[in-house]
């Protein structure tokens, strides 16, 4: 496991451990996120054209999701393997009734409206689904039966395609590559993977005559040929690259890129602030940032690998290779090699209700990392 | 639990599981490669042309306002213009500290802390670069002060926009209406294209009635900035297209006329041009200045409009259910005679009481005290005198179902469909709407009451006015409108007229009787006839504010004035050939003939004289 000794040593010396270890902390894990929440705020002031209220606001919001994720870590693994059903079910009832009543912007319908607070039942699923396809899969043999993967296929399936009808395709594709990644580490045959390769470049020409809208559609277009569209579908896209382009090795400088700062860059402090990064600091920012993510990823893989039970494992695995996902769609489709989906950059987009979720997935991989070693 | 618990075998499983996170990091390492090969791709190998067209990209395109369709009178002159004000506005980026910037904007023009206050409120809301109103409606010494200073005002600056101004000030709020900032409800129903560069839209009257016509549609221009974003030249331009004019039907000078003749009294006035329909004046007094809302109305003056106790912005026109009293009478006679429940040589003997059989309790006639209006009273007489125990009579014999239908006929218990926003439907009590509003069946009582226009019975002011028009273009169904033509253009009037069908005979009777209300010598509103040179044909009314017991007398020096009886008068002119209606209503007035009936007068003669010399009016 030599590999893995560079995460290893990220491991802070013996003392503050077992501090951490009772407080069911795994300090490498906070530091790291610490770090990314830093780049967000920095990048959202200059991204929100200098404003302290959107800064405050989001500051407000990592507290509130640093303290929740701690609050969740102190949670046993054993309970979300005994209440993942139940957390399934009610995301799933919760999803049908947003397909009812919910409230939305923009023409999606994705909030239940309580009156005082209101919920995003597709963010749940975002955990309740590895939560429930990990729960499932580990109580069987493995590598699982055909059986088993139908099951869990068709767990994994229904949020989905719920998700995709609101229409979020963003929250749905990383709600699909989670249920995907649970199967996969749990030991899905190479055969199968290769037929589901082939199954799903069957479906695409089925999902772009019948499933897909107008507009999604349209997004695609623009993804092959951004300039046939200046100044609509296109726009978002020419100007991100633009912003990325000139941002150069180093970039224009903290509040200085002139793409985003002009307001030629559209949501630049939403699912285009990475555009921002690359422009203000340039190649060197971004790979800045990318190795922390990696880094974090890294320390998930190696919570997996010495985690205690079946569960555990495909938990903690799931989460991290979905934290991947999360990036790749959204640094790709800002930078042009991607559909326009809604996606948000983890820790540095603003948005509250996206940075909570990922605070609780990390606490509950910091719960299975500080779980005592059976023996 | 574990179904297949037997065969497990956790060693294998935990290395299938590290295999398959093994490859998928080595997913994870391919895919990062890929982004970061697109990232130096973009940012080292295509930096040059990137950088370049970052500097040259400095275009943007604005949307440009267009010009709100003016609203005329019938003669032409402006009742809602367009006239440019100036605001201080203040883009944040562009300043080096915001708060010395309004010190220093302060020690030039006075900028107070209420217009600080709105400010930083907005400040916190807004988009990156936009433009934020530090302090509205600049005087022309102010902007001259401003564009002195400039060169040590980084990022203060004067724009100009065009916003709505009425020059009639109070005459017209209820007619025109206002325009006010778009709020937050409206924002989520309306167009955002088509509203990008417009902050205010109609809020009442015909302002909103007439909102998608008076828009306009947007324009656009591209714009160069510098460096750090200032407008430097415009490259493009698309024109906006300015909003649809309309003319309206209503008269400034019959306008003036009526409001005045309230004299500081409450009520409302809607005057008719029979043959069109056209609303000629529609008076709701008191009103108030619709300036104020223009540019944001303060919390204090709209508060002082809210809570005053003469509502003010209550439009009692159109809004106002009033009980009609005895101006029924008219349309009430014409229902017993066309549905033959009584003939015109019917009499009854008076004593100022009427029994109904079963029912204890007499209803009183207005004179009950002086003896009633005595023997032989027919229909004439009943209208002339305004009879309440014939008209009780006349009720139970022709029977709420008839009164009911020919009502609704003549424009009551339903909209009357002007082309004003808020119109009540005031009502007309029947069968179906006790039973519906009360869950009660219909009792004689009840028909007792309506036939002299009491009991459950409402009507607005229009309702009264389309109602009299109907009676002296006898039986023309017309809907009333304020607008007369859009761009120059006339509307005309409705291609479908309908025609209520009377036997003329009954028609002429009635008239008459109308006539006689004014002209004769026992008629309640004669004291209008001295001096007139045309005739005028109408029926004064009475409301009741507040039920007196059958025992007691109404006695209003007992009571205090907003007690008082409503006073209502209708009437139209000149009665052998009618061309304007009219239905007011003074609150607390008392009598109609003494407080109404003058009101109508003025209008009147305002009307006939400018039919005598037309005022030539050049636009």
């Amino acid at each position: 496991m030599h590999r893995y000794d560079f995460v290893r040593q990220l491991n802070s010396p013996g003392g503050d451990r077992k501090r951490s270890r009772a407080m069911h902390v795994d300090t490498p894990l906070l530091l790291l996120l610490l770090a990314l929440c830093g780049i967000g705020l920095t990048v959202l002031y200059s991204a929100s054209g200098e404003s302290i209220f959107y800064v405050k606001r989001q500051a407000t919001f990592m507290l509130f999701g640093l303290i929740v994720m701690i609050a969740f870590a102190q949670l046993k693994p054993r309970f979300w393997e005994r209440w993942s059903l139940f957390i399934y079910t009610a995301g799933l009832l919760s999803l049908v009734l947003v397909l009812f009543f919910g409230v939305g912007a923009k023409g999606a319908q994705r909030w239940l409206d309580f009156g005082v607070t209101r919920f995003q039942p597709s963010e749940l699923m975002k955990l309740a689904v590895p939560l429930m396809v990990s729960a499932y899969l580990s109580n069987r043999y493995l590598p699982p039966s055909f059986k088993h993967i139908l099951a869990a296929t068709l767990a994994t399936m229904l949020p989905v395609f719920l998700v995709a009808h609101q229409p979020d395709l963003g929250t749905s594709v990383i709600i699909f590559s989670s249920g995907f990644f649970a199967i996969f580490l749990a030991g899905l045959g190479k055969r199968y993977l290769i037929s589901t390769g082939l199954l799903v470049i069957a479906a695409i020409p089925i999902l772009w005559f019948y499933v897909l809208l107008d507009y999604q559609k349209q997004r695609v277009l623009t993804l092959l040929s951004p300039e046939q569209d200046k100044l609509g579908a296109g726009w978002n896209i020419i100007q991100s690259t633009t912003a990325i382009g000139s941002g150069g090795w180093n970039g224009k400088g903290w509040t200085e890129g002139t793409q985003s700062q002009l307001n030629f860059l559209p949501e630049s402090h939403t699912d285009f602030i990475i555009a921002v990064l690359a422009e203000e600091f340039g190649l060197i920012g971004v790979m800045t940032l990318m190795l922390v993510y990696l880094l974090v990823i890294a320390r998930c893989m190696f919570i997996a690998i010495n985690a205690q039970t079946m569960f555990s494992r495909l938990v903690a695995g799931t989460i991290g290779l979905t934290f991947f996902v999360y990036i790749f769609v959204n640094m790709g489709m800002v930078s042009g090699i991607l559909p326009v989906v809604g996606a948000p950059l983890p820790f540095i987009s603003y948005g509250g209700s996206a940075i909570v979720t990922l605070f609780i997935g990390f606490g509950i991989l910091m719960a299975i990392s500080t779980e005592p070693k059976r023996i | 639990m574990r179904d297949d618990a037997a065969f497990s075998d956790p060693q294998r499983e935990r290395m299938i599981f590290v295999g398959r996170l093994f490859i998928g990091s080595l997913a994870i390492l391919i895919l990062t490669i890929v982004l970061l090969l697109r990232y130096f791709d973009l940012q080292v190998s295509r930096h040059e042309d990137f950088a370049t067209q970052s500097k040259k990209n400095r275009v943007l395109v604005r949307p440009v306002a267009p010009p709100r369709g003016l609203i005329y009178d019938r003669n032409g002159l402006l009742l809602a213009d367009n006239r440019p004000s100036y605001d201080l506005t203040i883009v944040p980026e562009r300043s080096e500290n915001i708060d010395s910037l309004i010190g220093a904007l302060d020690n030039l023009i006075s900028v107070s802390e209420s217009d600080i206050q709105r400010f930083k409120q907005k400040l916190k809301r807004r988009r990156p670069f936009e433009q934020t109103i530090l302090r509205t409606n600049l005087s022309e010494t102010e902007r001259a002060i401003l564009e002195v200073n400039s060169h040590r005002l980084a990022g203060a600056e004067v724009s100009a926009r065009l916003i709505r101004s009425y020059p009639f000030r109070e005459l017209f709020a209820h007619s025109v209406g206002y325009m006010g900032r778009i709020n937050e409800r409206e924002s989520r129903t309306i167009d955002a294209l088509k509203y990008s560069g417009t902050v205010s839209i109609g809020k009442v009257g015909l302002e909103k009635f007439y909102e998608s016509q008076l828009l306009g549609t947007v324009g656009s221009e591209q714009v160069e900035t510098n460096a750090r974003g200032r407008v430097m030249r415009v490259l493009e331009k698309t024109p906006s297209i300015a909003g649809d004019n309309l003319t309206l039907h209503l008269d400034s000078n019959l306008q003036r006329v009526g409001y005045e003749a309230f004299a500081g009294e409450r009520g409302a006035l809607v005057a008719i041009e029979i043959e069109t329909g056209g609303i000629l004046a529609l008076v709701s007094a008191p009103s108030y200045d619709p300036n104020l809302f223009v540019n944001g109305i303060s919390q204090k003056n709209y508060d002082g409009l809210l809570y005053s106790k003469d509502r003010p912005l209550f439009d009692r026109a159109i809004r106002g259910q009033y009980p009609p009293g005895s101006t029924i009478k008219p349309l009430f006679g014409l229902t017993a005679l066309a549905s033959k429940a009584i003939s015109t040589n019917f009499t009854i003997q008076d004593d100022g009481f009427f029994y109904f059989p079963g029912i204890e309790r007499p209803w009183r006639d207005h004179n009950s005290a002086t003896g009633g209006h005595g023997a032989g009273v027919g229909l004439a007489k009943a209208i002339i005198e305004s009879c309440d125990v014939y008209f009780y009579e006349l009720g139970v014999r022709t029977g709420i179902d008839k009164l009911a239908n020919y009502a609704v006929e003549f424009g009551l218990g339903h909209t009357t469909g002007i082309d004003l926003p808020g119109e009540r439907p005031g009502i007309m009590p029947s069968r179906a709407w006790k039973r519906g509003a009360r869950g009660q069946s219909w009792f004689n009582g009840d028909t007792i009451n309506t036939s002299i226009g009491q009991g459950f019975m409402l009507t607005t002011p229009l309702q009264l006015a389309v109602m009299t028009a109907r009676i002296a273009s006898r039986g023309d169904v017309r809907t009333p409108r304020i607008v007369k033509a859009i761009n120059g253009i006339d509307i005309g009037p409705d291609s479908e007229i309908g025609k209520i069908e009377i036997d003329d005979r009954y028609w002429d009777y009635v008239h008459k009787a109308m006539e006689d209300v004014v002209h004769s010598g026992r008629g309640t509103a004669r004291s209008i006839n001295t001096g007139l040179d045309y005739r005028i044909a109408g029926k004064t009314g009475t409301a009741q504010v507040i039920s007196i017991d059958t025992d007691d007398k109404y006695d209003s020096s007992k009571l205090e004035k907003r007690q008082w009886d409503h006073a209502l008068f209708v009437a139209y002119a000149p009665a052998e050939n009618p061309k304007i209606a009219i239905g007011l209503i003074v609150e607390n007035g008392e009598h109609g003939g003494l407080s109404a009936a003058p009101i109508a007068r003025a209008v009147f003669d305002a009307y006939m004289q400018s039919r005598a010399q037309p005022t030539v009016v050049s636009r």
